[in-house]
């Protein structure tokens, strides 16, 4: 048990993590956005839609759901080949957590919808808002403060989950991480930077999303 | 000397200060009414003589013995003595009306079971709960769950009685079967301190009332005194308003 | 046809073994994890100065390990043991992991639980001299519980896709035997889609029973 720390060997390595972060941000961020439009458009048709669409949907989400991640992206990298369909190993994380993201986003978003008060619009019809308005001033607000937390929430676990694209040969922050350690050997101080690093961008984005979410939507929410 | 003891106490909600240099005292066997519009910091007080809320300053003798609330032994030993029914009750939704009543004494103070539940029963009884031995408070109506909690508080033994709204929530027919149970108390010459907009009842019962506003204690003095010839500008403006209604 | 031959005898009861692993990796970390996480979210809940460096460790602990990713705390776990000379089976490793992560995302699970218990329960217990230990034992966790356990589920089924990627270090579970299937030259679509089926075979009935303990719960009374 009489390892010494050596931090000295992985400091020059550091602007390289951190454009490795920049790279997982910006895939975390991708997909999130890309999550959002699927899961929006799913919500959407599951509260309105039917038929066939219907199921297609619902089955989508289950399936995406109640498998891994992990196992997804090895199946669109590994075996969409099979079929002709050659993707790189950025675009198979890519895709893969945006379907993962939009079966999630999905169930999140139609939680939210289904929370709109009965009693709320009843008051608003009662005061005379037209469609538009209600919508504009009643449940729109009040879906926003509902569904802003968990989708903010979803997004840090997002960003965690970027890591995944390593395994694939991505050099995003830990795929750099693995680089670095098999130049330098230097596993434990390597790896406890980058975890450091993962904790400083998360903590950023929580702060951030929780001073947007209480002052844009009236959310209640903290950091810790 | 008095029972129950405040000297210049002070107490803050963080920063806001409710309450300013209380002065009040409570001699054994007495029941002493506590006044005042809503926000005059009357639970507040409560809520220091059970240490749920320690004084910035000031003292609070029990007996005669100065409470150190920095001292979590003086503060178990306040809250053995002075027993307090909640504004909401506040009975555990997880037991029953039995199991209220007979947690603290079992569990905390480690008294035998056997010897307990004769008592809490016989408590129930007093207060015409027999029958709801095994129900759990939500399926109590207010006025019941305001007896339970009062059946809780005897049971503790306690030196000293604190009532908070005994009767706030509950309908006009409620309030005397709650107002008996306290009635015999007071007959029984239990120390209690009242809270209550029940001005009838504070009238009835107390020996003295104090009134209070704005964290401070106004005025003080029989019943008599505070309701029929205020002597203060801001009493006579609470009790006019009370008396209107 | 390739599914077939997939299915061999030997070849099932390997893909079984594993999804047992696979199961009882993170049905370890949600039970060992649940208990050290209601000890720290009991830590959380202390007051005074007395307890103020623990309160500090807990807080540290739990946003740490929600904070980086579940690859990169296997790493850490992984090479920790390495340079301490400890040899262990890369499955302890998985397990101190899983252990690890679940402690600190049950404890915030806990706490939220015991923090949605209304106010005025733990100022009545404390006014009767309860500690703090004897309140939660007596009167917040009979009433938290049915707030705490349904996300405590929701993240056990969670944990159980996210414990694929402790094939990483080889440890042998579903993920694992995948790659190994698919090195034996089994088509990449065929090993990959065999695997998402068991997954979803194993997490989706757990799904449906959280959903039903969720709406059993929550129209229940507290108690
Ligand atoms: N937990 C708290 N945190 C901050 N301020 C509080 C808290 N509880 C009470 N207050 C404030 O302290 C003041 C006194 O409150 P208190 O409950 O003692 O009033 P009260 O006289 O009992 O009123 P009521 O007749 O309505 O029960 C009020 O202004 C209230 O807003
Ligand atoms: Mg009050």
């Amino acid at each position: 048990m009489d390892y010494t720390f050596q931090y000295g060997q992985v400091w020059p390595y550091l602007p390289y993590l951190l454009s490795g972060a920049w790279l997982s941000l910006q895939i975390a961020f991708l997909a999130f956005c890309g999550g959002l439009l699927i899961g929006t458009a799913c919500a959407a048709m599951r509260s309105f839609g039917k038929g066939p669409l219907l199921i297609v949907v619902n089955a989508y989400v289950i399936f995406f759901v109640n498998t891994p991640q992990l196992v997804q992206i090895y199946f669109l990298y590994f075996a969409l080949p099979d079929m002709g369909i050659y993707l790189s190993s950025y675009m198979a994380v890519l895709i893969g957590m945006t379907l993962n993201a939009g079966a999630y986003l999905t169930e999140i978003q139609r939680a939210g919808f289904e929370s709109r008060r009965r009693s709320e619009m009843e008051a608003a019809e009662v005061l005379g808002f037209s469609r538009l308005q209600q919508v504009r001033y009643v449940i729109l607000p009040h879906v926003a403060k509902v569904l802003f937390p968990p989708l903010s929430n979803h997004y840090i676990l997002m960003t965690l989950g970027t890591s995944m694209a390593a395994i694939f040969g991505v050099e995003e922050l830990t795929g750099r991480a693995l680089n670095v350690n098999s130049q330098t050997f230097r596993s434990l101080e390597v790896f406890s930077v980058v975890a450091l690093i993962y904790i400083a961008v998360t903590l950023v984005a929580s702060v951030l999303l929780a001073l947007l979410g209480r002052y844009g939507f009236r959310a209640k929410m903290r950091v810790v | 000397m008095a029972h129950l003891e405040l000297d210049d106490v002070s107490a803050a909600y963080g920063t806001f200060q409710v309450l300013k240099g209380i002065d009040l005292s409570v001699a054994r066997g007495e029941t002493v009414g506590l006044v005042g519009p809503s926000g005059s910091g009357k639970s507040t007080i409560l809520r220091v003589l059970t240490g749920l809320l320690p004084p910035s300053s000031g003292e609070v003798r029990v007996a005669g013995d100065v409470v150190d609330y920095s001292r979590a032994s003086e503060i178990r030993r306040l809250r053995d003595r002075c027993a307090i029914v909640f504004q909401q009750y506040n009975l555990f939704q997880n037991l029953t009306v039995l199991e209220n009543v007979t947690i603290a004494p079992t569990k905390i103070r480690g008294r035998k079971r056997a010897e307990v539940q004769p008592e809490a029963e016989a408590l129930l009884a007093r207060v015409g709960l027999s029958d709801k031995l095994g129900a759990y408070p939500d399926e109590l109506s207010g006025g019941q769950q305001q007896r339970v909690a009062i059946a809780r508080a005897l049971c503790l033994k306690p030196e000293i009685l604190l009532l908070d709204e005994v009767t706030a929530a509950l309908d006009p027919e409620l309030v005397s079967e709650v107002l008996d149970t306290i009635r015999g108390l007071a007959a029984e010459g239990m120390t209690m301190l009242i809270v209550s907009h029940e001005m009838g009842f504070i009238r009835e019962i107390s020996a003295r009332v104090a009134f209070m506003a704005e964290g401070r204690v106004v005025e003080l003095g029989s019943p008599a005194d505070i309701f029929d010839n205020p002597q203060k500008e801001r009493t006579r403006d609470f009790v006019g308003k009370i008396l209107r209604h | 046809m390739e599914l077939f031959d997939l299915l061999t005898y030997y070849n099932v009861l390997f893909l079984a073994q594993d999804a047992l692993t696979t199961l009882a990796l993170s049905a370890f970390g949600c039970v060992l994890g649940g208990i050290l996480g209601t000890a720290l979210a009991v830590v959380r809940l202390t007051r005074g100065k007395l307890t103020l460096p623990l309160r500090g460790l807990a807080l540290v602990f739990t946003e740490f390990f929600r904070r980086v990713p579940f690859l990169v705390t296997l790493f850490l776990c992984f090479f920790a043991f390495q340079f301490g000379g400890l040899e262990v089976s890369t499955l302890t490793v998985g397990c101190v992991t899983v252990v690890l992560i679940g402690t600190a995302f049950l404890a915030e699970i806990v706490r939220a639980g015991l923090q949605s218990v209304h106010p005025n329960q733990w100022h009545a217990a404390e006014a009767m001299n309860f500690s703090l230990l004897q309140t939660i034992r007596y009167v917040i966790l009979p009433q938290a519980w049915t707030v705490i356990l349904p996300p405590a589920f929701g993240f056990f089924i969670l944990f159980i896709k996210d414990s694929a990627l402790a094939s990483q270090i080889g440890v042998v579970e579903l993920t694992y035997v995948g790659k190994v299937l698919n090195n034996r030259g089994f088509s990449a679509g065929v090993t990959f889609g065999t695997i998402l089926v068991i997954y979803f075979a194993i997490s989706f009935p757990l799904a449906r029973l959280g959903a039903k303990l969720e709406k059993k719960l929550g129209s229940s009374r507290t108690r």
